[in-house]
């Protein structure tokens, strides 16, 4: 090791130390593979954590475990909407997400927008999908800038159920 | 917070280039833009120079020393600037070093920190070997005067640094220096065609894309790295030889008036012999890019799996301009007949490697844009629109301006490199 | 030995011993599953239920925080149209974001297709999202470990690591991937692992009205949407990469793509 020909190699280990050490102190300790291996799994493993973490929005679980969240406080409300015709959507697809409702929002915001309905009553001449299945109208036609829920009762909408009641 | 509505529609990285036709999926742009294409080609300028610059040093082909050595600073000029379009690229340029920091190896892209690193030690090591004698020189010269200036006094310490201590001169420790030289251009070639090879392995492992998803890839890269490398020394040369030429006829610089300056026929007989043996390695190598290119083009052609209907209607059909008449024709096929025609003189020479240069960057062209062209549903094309007019910094990056910086760093390198690793009038090297 | 020397020595020595030799180790993904059976999350998407409402995907970019207009999305849903002449159109504007309220098909550009109620062979809906791959390519390209599997089976983005590279959108073969306009990091559906987790269905699966969306523990046999994926005829988008996704589909037709 006495020739001087060696010497830029000194100055590379150097430079190699110099970036381990960094690396030492930067990389965060949980940095590793976890149990699927180095090729799927090499990750910092607090990062689950992390998105765990992320706040829930929307908080009903719908109609097949009796809307737990919404029947808490509007029980009632919720046993007649679900055994209306539109009993099968969810509540916070039109009424909004709940977050922290009551405290945050404390009051929902609802979309009754013609164009919430247009995403299912857009008639579609589809007559292999299951929209064939849903009344549909042509939003060109169909009393044009008038709110759908003018005529309709958005949670059964069903014209003649409305001049019964 | 949930009043979603009401927010303004963000504009998407890529968005602003990217023009969808038929069905595209949602979440397709082109996002690997125009920094992607100069990065393989910048890359390659590196790794070709040093291939020229080892043909000298490795196999003793002792008429391009001049341009070996040229060469070889080149391409460390050129270095820094194959990295510079991949930080210009990423979305969070200061988590780059996450890539030596906690490099995932599965991955193509993280061995660019080590690969890089390896080949730049090498190239310096290289360049210190061939450069000990002037630095030591130079700091003995700087030392003996009487009155340095600040500068002189700056140049000191730098030179002093750069000998790393040795400072023996005897005919032993050169010579020394010259077998080790031989050896680090002899690991340097295969270093390069990695480093080359290896972005081509980038694009060629990318399953999910039936444009670029072929063995051959890599080697395609390499040859055609050489190619533009070895190009754009002839290049740079000739047009160094040509100023060099014309300061001598004036007697314009310092050294053009020393008596022991060459003089101008010396100088085109020098250009002449080191031009024409380049361009005929010039010419091997386009010879075997070309080969593979078309190979891989007549495959897909003839086993015309899934992907061909789409990918026949990208290459035939929307990008057949610039696929056979700028690349093929201009870019090939053109200056190889110029250079392979008898009576080949360096002007014709030059020109050849200017559409050669511009022929593998429309090669890089099409195949990263080209790669993006069409939807993974099979269904619709994306075309790409390469913004001019810088609106944020996102559109100047990914835009002209940004190309064009990145295409002119190296030559703002090289002239301060030059400062310190003279490329001409050192006659005491090897 | 001279001072020299010494510090050269120990350069070497500290050289050496730093070497990332924990990052290194392999383990084989098979054999640690074996071990650990517990929980494998898998996606069931019935398409002869969908009928293209997009409230999946408003729910979804609401409950992530993704920019609700931008033009980017974890999930889509895709509208295939053939005619009786043997063509085919498809699309999904803004990924179905407000649903498809318009009988023409968007062909781009500004441009969009009219079909004869009479000419229309099939059509549906087909709902997207990440496959969550068992070998997902884009995990195996990230260069700096930005993004992995858990073990129970969703693939995530570390947001405070990933460099924006792009890489991986590139390697992923149904476009799930994008750069969130915001955070300037890949970003994708994590199966909404914060609800998951908690016991909730993902806000898709939660929004959507008909049936069309389900999750499942693929490990648990008593679970009615495993015992479909495991006993009836499911298939997967682009099997041909060797990804073995994770998202089953009921009806799939070789068309969607």
């Amino acid at each position: 090791m006495k020739n001087h020909v060696w010497r830029p190699l000194y100055v590379v280990i150097a430079f190699v130390a110099a970036i381990l050490l960094f690396r030492y102190f930067y990389v965060p300790k949980d940095f590793g593979s976890g149990a699927r291996g180095f090729m799927y799994a090499f990750h910092r493993k607090s990062n689950e954590e992390d998105w765990k973490k992320q706040p829930v929005k929307y908080r009903d679980t719908g109609k097949q475990k009796m809307h737990e969240f919404c029947g808490k406080c509007h029980g009632k409300e919720v046993k007649v909407r679900s055994e209306d015709l539109h009993g099968v959507i969810p509540c916070e697809n039109c009424h909004g997400p709940a977050f922290r409702h009551p405290d945050e929002p404390r009051k929902l915001t609802i979309d009754r927008s013609r164009e919430l309905c247009l995403r299912c009553h857009t008639s579609l001449p589809y007559t292999t999908s299951e929209r064939k299945r849903i009344p549909g109208i042509d939003p060109k036609t169909h009393n044009v800038g008038l709110e759908c829920v003018f005529c309709h009762n958005p949670h059964n909408p069903r014209l003649a159920d409305r001049r019964g009641q | 917070m949930l009043d979603q509505v009401a927010q303004h529609a963000l504009q998407v990285h890529g968005e602003a280039w990217t023009v969808k036709e038929l069905f595209v999926l949602p979440n397709e742009y082109i996002y690997w833009s125009i920094q992607i294409v100069m990065y393989p080609f910048m890359t390659g300028l590196v790794a070709g120079a040093f291939v020229l610059s080892s043909l000298y040093h490795v196999f003793h082909v002792e008429k391009l020393k001049e341009i070996a050595r040229f060469s070889l600073v080149f391409s460390f000029a050129l270095l820094p600037v194959a990295m510079m379009p991949l930080m210009l690229h990423l979305q969070q340029p200061f988590r780059g070093i996450n890539v030596l920091m906690t490099p995932h190896f599965t991955s193509a892209i993280s061995a660019f920190g080590i690969v890089f690193l390896t080949y730049a030690s090498i190239v310096a090591t290289e360049l210190w070997l061939v450069y000990r004698q002037h630095f030591v020189l130079s700091a003995q010269a700087l030392q003996a005067k009487q009155n340095r200036s600040v500068m002189d006094s700056i140049f000191l310490l730098i030179f002093n640094c750069l000998t790393l201590g040795a400072r023996d001169l005897s005919h032993e420790a050169i010579e020394k220096d010259h077998r080790a030289c031989t050896r680090m251009a002899g690991i340097g070639i295969p270093v390069a065609c990695f480093l080359h090879g290896y972005a081509g392995f980038i694009f060629g492992s990318v399953k999910a894309n039936a444009l670029w998803m072929t063995p051959l890839m890599p080697v395609i890269f390499i040859c055609s790295a050489v190619v533009s490398g070895v190009a754009l020394c002839i290049l740079c040369y000739v047009l160094v030889q040509e100023i060099r030429k014309f300061m001598a006829k004036r007697k314009m610089s310092r050294w053009a008036r020393e008596a022991s300056a060459p003089t101008v026929a010396e100088l085109d007989g020098a250009e002449h012999e080191e031009v024409l043996l380049a361009s005929n390695y010039l010419l091997y190598f386009m010879i075997a890019a070309l080969t593979l290119e078309i190979l891989d083009l007549i495959f897909r052609g003839y086993t015309q799996v899934k992907s061909w209907d789409i990918l026949r209607k990208v290459i035939m059909e929307r990008d057949f301009f610039k696929i056979f008449i700028l690349q093929y024709t201009i870019g090939n096929a053109v200056p190889f007949l110029m250079m392979s025609l008898p009576g080949r003189t360096v002007r014709r020479t030059t020109l050849a490697t200017v559409l050669v240069l511009f022929g593998v960057f429309m090669m890089r062209y099409n195949v990263v844009i080209g790669g993006q062209a069409f939807s993974l549903s099979f269904a619709g094309f994306m075309e790409y629109h390469l913004p001019i007019v810088p609106e944020d910094w996102e559109t100047f990056k990914e835009g002209l301006f940004g190309a064009l910086t990145v295409a002119a760093t190296p030559f703002v390198l090289f002239y301060f490199i030059n400062k310190v690793l003279p490329v001409f009038g050192m006659k005491e090297s090897h | 030995m001279k001072r020299r020397d010494f510090i050269k020595n120990c350069i070497v020595v500290i050289a050496g011993a730093s070497v990332p030799l924990s990052a290194l180790v392999m383990v084989d993904p098979k054999k640690v599953l074996a071990a650990n059976p517990e929980i494998q999350w898998a996606f069931l998407i019935d398409t002869t239920k969908c009928v293209g409402c997009g409230f999946c995907v408003k729910a979804c970019k609401t409950e992530n925080d993704i920019p609700f207009n931008a033009n980017i999305t974890r999930t889509w849903v895709e509208r295939y149209v053939f005619t009786m002449d043997d063509q085919r159109y498809i699309d999904s504007p803004k990924g179905a974001l407000y649903g498809f309220t318009d009988s023409r098909v968007d062909l781009g550009m500004g441009e969009f297709k009219e079909i004869d109620p009479r000419n229309v062979g099939k059509a549906f809906f087909v709902p997207k999202l990440c496959n969550h791959c068992a070998t997902p390519p884009c995990t195996q390209v990230c260069p700096v470990g930005a993004t992995y599997k858990t073990d129970d089976g969703v693939v995530l983005v570390d947001r405070t690591w990933c460099i924006g590279c792009g890489y991986c959108i590139m390697a992923c073969p149904y476009a799930a991937r994008y750069f969130h306009p915001t955070l300037k990091v890949a970003d994708k559906c994590t199966f909404c692992y914060h609800r998951i987790t908690k016991g909730l269905e993902t806000a898709c699966v939660n929004a959507c009205p008909f049936g069309a969306r389900k999750m499942c523990n693929i490990h648990d046999t008593n679970d009615r949407n495993t015992q479909v994926i495991l006993r009836e005829r499911v298939g997967v988008l682009k099997d041909d990469f060797g990804t073995k996704p994770q998202a089953f589909y009921i009806g799939l037709a070789q068309e969607v793509r």
